[in-house]
């Protein structure tokens, strides 16, 4: 990381005068960001603790803030809606279509990065181009081919077709990162007679680990998020992932229970906050790398 | 002495098949097919014949439940006359123009104020991809309670602490209102993509050209213009594209805040043909309006494609 340009803005002005606009063209700016961008999870949270009575009939009451905390609305969600049931779905649809997207895109990764074949070029352009075929394009057609297969209204519906999106992004991913690893490490093992697999398994994937996380944990937040497919695809409650059986059960009601909603979406974004804080650097760097290199 | 080599010659054979079979899959360009086989399996199977079928979908009169008819171009030509479709392309390009400038320009000005040095960098670096990160449905749903009619958390600020005493605004409820919530929302979401990846480009501009340029008497304005943004150009361009295609093709924000109502002032591509194909049962017609988007994406992926291309060489 570089300090661009502390500097520059030292030099001219008295100390004092520096501070006032530090405050004003730096600190204020970036602030009205902050509140922005997280007011919604701290409206989130709060609301989740309050009871019914606090949320809808105490009108006088400062609404930011909790006057009686309570996990009666979680406890509400767990006994009145099946959301232990969708976070199980959610769970392993989420592991079991990241697993099989990341074998297929380390193995296709390397392929197009390192080895030289024919219609390598064209493969590469075509993984490319199916990554950024949205889902709104073609979940009609997909849903027949979903029930020709008999996975409609089944978790295989979903851990079978996440993959469309997820390997051209793992994919791609790795490639630049299998690209970074010098080619001298593997000709050398060839040459002392290791097969192909052997240089790909023990060189270049020990040394794509880095990339391998970010795809990790890329692929699982964005099967984790889908809505969509999870959307037209199942049916019965006891199938739905989170945020399918949020949006479509626990807004059937007349009138929803907005405190029961927001303890489910704060359950719903848990694992993947989790899962994004102990890989944050490993998340910028796939976002960059994604964005920066191509 | 006859003997010997004859049992050599067995003994070398046997394993001959096998042996060669591994020195066939170890050659590169069928070890290359061998390892790609799983990713271009799949995705023949579910994306590339899923487009084939779309496209014959568009062209027949297939129902819910019936086997549909060849109807030619028919669907298309529906689509045309259909004034809610034409509403539909009029909202999906002032969401995606919209959302798209204010996301590049928030999403700069915040990667701007990023890049300066300060404490706790990496922890509002992180706080600030949240919006990004958490599950789009969840976050929406939050906004939605936020918008909501009775109980909205705007309108009580709005009448405590700036005294307004009414009319309040009906956030979803007002055809105009709802397709800017709708907008700022998507906003909402994209800036922390553009803010990081942007950061990420600005870390590539060069501090020496940047002091050279001061000592030589530029302003900040004229250093932006003239150092940063060429630097950060390619990032830059990459990440609007990729950006408008996915607001484009956009579906959950719009179909969680307001199923794409108030008199279809927030209907996008998706959200018709959607409501078309499996509310209204008519999946030839909600094929034909997914397709319109197909277009204006291949042209992006196209100028995506050659801008990498450029790059990498």
């Amino acid at each position: 990381m570089s300090q661009a340009n502390p500097t520059l803005h030292m030099v001219r002005g008295s100390r004092w005068g520096y501070r006032v606009q530090r405050v004003l063209f730096f600190w204020i700016p970036l602030a009205t960001f902050l509140i922005v961008l997280l007011f919604p999870f701290y409206w989130m949270l709060v609301t989740s603790f309050k009871t019914d009575r606090e949320l809808y009939y105490d009108r006088k009451a400062n609404p930011f803030i909790v006057g009686a905390p309570t996990m009666e609305q979680y406890l509400q969600l767990f006994e009145k809606s099946s959301f232990v049931v969708w976070l199980m779905n959610t769970i392993f649809i989420s592991v079991a279509s990241t697993a099989i997207s990341l074998v297929c895109g380390v193995l296709a990764g390397y392929a197009l990065a390192r080895l030289r074949f024919k219609g390598a070029s064209f493969l590469a352009l075509a993984i490319f181009i199916s990554y950024l075929v949205p889902q709104t394009l073609l979940f009609l057609p997909l849903q027949d081919v979903v029930r020709g297969f008999g996975l409609y209204d089944t978790p295989w519906a979903l851990i079978l077709t996440y993959p469309t999106f997820l390997i051209p992004f793992c994919t791609w991913l790795l490639m630049g990162y299998f690209k970074s690893v010098p080619f001298e490490l593997e000709e050398a093992a060839l040459i002392d007679g290791a097969s192909r697999f052997t240089a790909m398994w023990r060189i270049a994937i020990p040394l794509a680990v880095p990339g391998i996380l970010s795809a990790l944990i890329f692929a699982f937040t964005l099967s984790w998020n889908e809505f969509l497919y999870a959307l037209i695809f199942l049916s019965s409650s006891a199938q739905k992932t989170i945020p399918v059986g949020i949006t479509s059960e626990l807004f059937r009601a007349d009138a929803p229970s907005y405190g029961q909603i927001m303890a489910a979406a704060i359950l719903g974004s848990v694992p993947v906050a989790i899962a994004y804080a102990f890989l944050v650097e490993y998340y910028v760097a796939g976002l960059s790398a994604g964005a920066v290199k191509g | 002495m006859a003997v010997q080599p004859k049992r050599l010659e067995e003994v070398f054979e046997r394993p001959a098949p096998l042996t060669r079979l591994r020195s066939y899959l170890d050659r590169e360009g069928v070890f290359a097919y061998v390892i790609l086989a799983p990713a271009l399996i799949v995705l023949v199977v579910f994306i590339a014949y899923p487009f084939v079928l779309g496209i014959w979908l568009s062209l027949t009169d297939k129902r819910a439940s019936l086997p549909g008819n060849f109807v030619g171009a028919d669907n298309f030509i529906k689509d045309l006359q259909d004034t809610i479709f034409q509403k539909t392309v009029v909202n999906t390009f002032v969401y995606t123009i919209v959302a798209t400038i204010f996301k590049l320009v928030l999403g700069l000005g915040l990667a701007l104020l990023m890049n300066q040095p300060f404490r706790g960098k990496n922890l509002i670096r992180a706080f600030v991809l949240l919006p990004w990160i958490v599950p789009t449905v969840l976050s929406t749903v939050v906004w939605q309670w936020m918008f909501d009619p009775s109980y909205s958390i705007l309108n009580w600020t709005l009448k405590n602490w700036f005294a307004w005493s009414g009319p309040f605004p009906s956030w979803l409820g007002d055809p105009f209102l709802a397709l800017c919530c709708v907008i700022f929302v998507n906003i909402w979401r994209g800036v922390p993509f553009f803010a990081i990846s942007l950061l990420a480009g600005l870390q590539t501009v060069s501090l020496e050209l940047f002091e050279a340029a001061a000592i030589d008497g530029a302003n900040a304005v004229q250093r932006f213009m003239h150092i940063t943004l060429p630097t950060i150009r390619p990032v830059l361009m990459i990440v609007t594209l990729f950006s408008v295609v996915w607001t484009f093709a956009d579906f959950q924000l719009v179909y969680v805040l307001t199923k794409g109502g108030p008199l279809n002032s927030t209907q996008l591509f998706a959200t018709y043909s959607y409501d078309t194909a499996l509310r209204g049962g008519q999946i030839g017609l909600g094929a034909s309006i997914a397709l319109f988007m197909f277009p204006i994406l291949a042209l992006v992926v196209f100028v995506i494609q050659r801008r990498l291309r450029k790059e990498s060489n």
